[in-house]
């Protein structure tokens, strides 16, 4: 087997939390995330509801896809826009890249599009000598850095501001060891305002395409995909096939849904709709499915593709708060990404529906109410049968299952191992022992509970 | 009302204080238990790790052990859970009722026994430790995800104990890290996760962290003693059944 060229979820937990101090900012940043959140659905009595009708509208989206698409499909092209369809990323890549050069363009501003991400478009466009510079700040910064973000929502949310400070001092010229965040700001402004005014192409996302009506809204806190696509002559919308949903009426439960799952705001500072191109613009959409299909067509997964990206699952994570996002090596970290990567790839994400120890915090956070928490489970039992797991793992679930089965087996079992622990403690607290290494272990005690029962209650 | 009894098997083997403590309350509060001697595991362990397909023999002896009972009570959330959710059998309709009839110890005796006073005493400062699979799982106690009234069977249990002051957490119901195989495969962040856990009740001043899965305070239990500390875990059957 080639040995993955990313370290594993668990290897790259344990490289995070070598710096202990990093890993609570990191935790209590997402839990103050966590907490607004908390205090912003607490003011919406029928907020369960809500979420009963999100995940109900996005049930008859998964079930009504195709009819949906092309409904979608056929008022985008009457309000004038160019409808692209790209199977997989590098599909999705060309027909960008192919756009791009009709419109004599060699450079491109982009809003943040976890889909782009997902298709590596940055990278595929930079190899063909594009420029591509992100507007939302955070995804400009750990662009800087040549970094990916390390969260759907809030893509530098791994670095301090010192580091901030330190990124664009090198990459923007910002005083040395600044960390005013409205000096930082500023720079940054500046230095995207220039962008915006000199790009002919700008990209966005697609959080919500209405099938009713051909059009899309994209939702923003600064602002900045309208900045880019109101002053070029190109829009590219990127959307994954699931954004669709039937009528403009339902994005009143999704915009109330959205921005108070993501960052405790009552709604996001920019919903921006869009219908059709300004006179003398260029309006395309690539709809893309990129392994949808097939998520699609698995019963125990579909419902993974009623993600709207609020990212609340990756903030209430414990897991995730004390892991980081690089350490899901995936363009869309936490809970939801480790039930959608798999899909993607088996054999390089095997690990990931195993960074989590089920607690349920996901699933009963989710606003459409995503079943993540039994996904991961049921990612488990694919994986293990489709041989994506260690032999050695498979050997010892085979050694354990037969003990277990067998009563007497079990007790004989039992008793060793307590007597081991009992008279030989030093078999098992030793640095081989993952429990122990920061963990004491159980006092075993003489007799086991059935050896008492039969001593003391006679069955 | 026939009670069987099912302790999982690290209990059995690691804290047999526990399953003590919890056939002592059930017979206390008028319940007919049996301990059906051939019991091992709920299979659980496998299942989690995603060998769910390795646990038919598990659940055919647990059939063979519990399908006589009125109702099956256990000491432990995650196992309870397990049962609920995954036990299936070559006899279907044998298993199925199984799986209605099991219930974790507290939401046994706040349900269907209906215990409203309790002869016990434990004067000292308690923090309780809302396991995941026993909370979000079971739904034995509200959870703060959701927009809705809470409520906790195991406090209000908690509140019949004399002289018991119950801390509160400033994180009321995060994870300890356990989960299962998670403690040694994710050993990394499962022992961060259970220090947090750990600090938030230290903060509060417990004497004692209780819960009502022992798999969650053996873990809490270990990180405790690694750091010298003088506070203990306990089973709520142990503090429910405490005298003076």
């Amino acid at each position: 087997m080639n040995k993955q060229l990313t370290l594993d979820h668990a290897d790259a937990a344990l490289e995070f939390n070598k710096n202990e101090a990093k890993v609570d900012w990191h935790d209590e940043t997402l839990w103050f995330v966590r907490t607004k959140r908390d205090r912003a659905v607490a003011q919406i009595p029928e907020w369960e509801q809500l979420r009963e009708a999100a995940s109900q509208i996005k049930n008859y989206g998964l079930s009504n896809m195709h009819d949906l698409l092309i409904q979608f499909e056929e008022n985008a092209i009457r309000n004038g826009i160019k409808i692209h369809w790209a199977a997989d990323g590098d599909e999705h890549n060309a027909i960008i890249l192919d756009i791009i050069k009709q419109a004599g363009a060699n450079r491109m501003v982009k809003s943040k599009s976890m889909l782009t991400e997902e298709c590596h478009l940055n990278q595929f466009l930079t190899d063909k000598r594009i420029e591509v510079i992100d507007s939302d700040l955070g995804e400009r910064i750990v662009q800087m850095r040549g970094e990916p973000p390390s969260h759907i929502v809030l893509p530098a949310i791994h670095l301090t501001k010192a580091e901030v400070g330190e990124t664009f001092h090198e990459h923007l010229g910002t005083d040395k060891g600044a960390t005013d965040p409205q000096y930082l700001t500023e720079a940054a402004r500046q230095h995207l305002r220039e962008t915006f005014l000199t790009r002919k192409v700008a990209l966005t996302g697609v959080n919500f395409a209405i099938a009713e009506t051909g059009g899309f809204v994209v939702c923003t806190n600064e602002g900045n995909a309208d900045m880019g696509v109101h002053l070029a002559d190109v829009h590219i919308a990127a959307m994954g096939f699931e954004k669709i949903i039937p009528r403009a009426e339902h994005l009143s439960v999704f915009l109330r849904l959205l921005a108070r799952s993501a960052t405790g705001q009552p709604i996001t500072t920019f919903s921006s709709h869009f219908h059709r191109p300004r006179p003398g613009q260029e309006m395309h959409i690539v709809i893309v499915d990129n392994g949808r299909s097939r998520q699609l067509g698995r019963p125990d997964f579909r419902n993974s593709l009623k993600c709207i990206r609020c990212a609340a699952c990756l903030n209430t994570c414990p897991v995730y708060r004390r892991s980081g996002g690089f350490s899901y090596h995936s363009a869309v970290a936490g809970p939801i990404g480790s039930i959608l990567a798999p899909n993607l790839d088996m054999k390089q994400n095997a690990d990931l529906p195993f960074a989590s120890t089920l607690c349920g915090s996901c699933s009963n956070v989710c606003p459409v109410k995503i079943d993540i928490h039994d996904q991961l489970y049921k990612w488990r039992q694919v994986l293990m049968k489709e041989g994506y797991g260690p032999g050695s793992k498979t050997v010892a679930m085979k050694a354990m299952a037969t003990v277990l089965e067998s009563p007497r087996l079990y007790r004989m079992a039992g008793k060793v191992g307590r007597g081991v622990l009992r008279f030989a403690p030093i078999t098992v607290e030793n640095g081989l022992n993952p429990w122990y290494t920061q963990r004491e272990m159980p006092e075993p005690p003489a007799e086991s509970f059935h050896d008492w029962y039969v001593n003391h209650k006679k069955a | 009302m026939k009670v069987g009894l099912f302790i999982p098997c690290y209990i059995d083997q690691f804290y047999p204080q526990v399953a003590i403590a919890t056939l002592k309350l059930l017979e206390k509060v008028g319940c007919k238990v049996s301990y059906p001697l051939q019991q091992t595991c709920c299979g659980q362990p496998m299942a989690n790790s995603g060998f769910e397909h390795l646990t038919g023999g598990c659940n055919e002896n647990f059939v063979r052990n519990f399908a006589n009972c009125d109702y099956i009570v256990s000491p432990s959330g995650s196992c309870t859970l397990h049962i609920k959710h995954h036990l299936h059998s070559a006899n279907e309709e044998v298993a199925t009722g199984i799986r209605s009839r099991i219930y974790e110890l507290t939401e046994f005796l706040t349900d269907i026994v209906k215990v409203n006073t309790l002869d016990a005493t434990f004067p000292y400062k308690v923090g309780l430790h809302q396991s995941c699979h026993g909370q979000r799982g079971l739904h034995i106690s509200q959870m703060s995800e959701l927009v809705a009234p809470p409520f906790s069977k195991p406090v209000q249990l908690l509140n019949l104990v004399k002289d018991l002051e119950l801390i509160q957490l400033d994180r009321r119901d995060e994870c300890c890290g356990f989960g299962g195989t998670f403690c040694v495969t994710e050993e990394a962040v499962s022992v961060k996760m259970g220090k947090d856990r750990v600090a938030d009740h230290l903060r509060h001043g417990v004497n004692f962290i209780t819960g009502v899965d022992v798999s969650c305070l053996m873990h809490m239990e270990g990180i405790l003693k690694r750091a010298n500390s003088n506070v203990k875990v306990k089973h709520i059957a142990e503090i429910l059944t405490a005298t003076i």
